[in-house]
């Protein structure tokens, strides 16, 4: 699991709306999350996959169903680890020129 | 977040570059979780029946309160959860807490936090939903680096 493989799963809109079905109601089968798209059971399953493989939806057996769960903890790792560096250095960039004029004012 | 609907099971997944023992370590101490945990301290002697309690930083205020149900060092970790930090949550029914640690190859571990039985606790599961994202990402950071997160 790798940060390629979550933007690799993300760059889909199939598997970003899975991950949205998910987001509103948790835990779901292949049949409820199936009934929802128009397409094959093979083809959710492979997308399935891929998000799976990603990290981004973990399975769990409950009795006799394999239910999906939306696991945002990729996410936020690429949020920490990427997007807080860059916003970071804008806003002290901000901070700084702010703290510069009201110097001088 | 309007549409969401409680959910009464979520489900937290994490790969860290550490050893079964050195996650069991980061869950279990005080040392650790202050650093992790929004600050709190964990105390609790992980035998099943006694409690399980997270303190504020300056151990004044009983953040969670909790039971220990199962405990299997360095694999699984289960107990009860309250959490006191709210008034509303305080008044809502237990939910249920599991830390499960599976060694993999490399080095890595995979962390898993489900927490579940939340049925009579939805303003629990409201309020733990980006909480767990924020812990695991921070306890992930701590374990792999040495160093909390945005130190």
């Amino acid at each position: 699991m790798n940060d390629d493989s979550v933007f690799k799963a993300l760059a889909d809109s199939t598997r970003r709306l899975l991950l949205d079905r998910l987001y509103e109601r948790d835990g779901r089968s292949l049949t409820e999350l199936e009934s929802d798209l128009e397409m094959t059971r093979f083809g959710v399953m492979k997308h399935l996959r891929v998000l799976e493989e990603a990290g981004l939806v973990v399975t769990r057996r409950s009795g006799r169903e394999k239910l999906h769960y939306l696991n945002p903890v990729p996410i936020r790792l690429i949020h920490d680890r990427w997007i807080d560096k860059y916003t970071e250095r804008r806003v002290s960039a901000l901070a700084d020129l702010k703290n510069e004029l009201e110097d001088t004012a | 977040m309007t549409t969401m609907t409680a959910t009464t099971t979520q489900v937290y997944q994490v790969f860290i570059k550490a050893s079964p023992d050195q996650i069991w370590d980061a869950i279990t101490k005080p040392e650790f979780t202050s650093r992790y945990f929004y600050g709190s301290l964990v105390d609790s002697t992980l035998a099943v029946g006694t409690p399980y309690r997270g303190w504020s930083p300056d151990r004044e205020t009983l953040w969670v309160d909790g039971e220990v149900l199962d405990s299997d060092p360095p694999r699984r970790l289960s107990y009860t959860w309250r959490a006191l930090y709210d008034e509303e949550t305080a008044a809502e029914e237990p939910s249920r807490v599991s830390w499960e640690i599976e060694p993999q190859e490399g080095g890595v571990s995979k962390l898993t936090v489900v927490h579940d039985q939340l049925e009579r606790a939805p303003k629990t599961a409201e309020n733990v939903a980006g909480g767990w994202m924020y812990i695991l990402s921070g306890l992930k950071t701590l374990l792999e680096t040495g160093q909390p997160l945005n130190s």
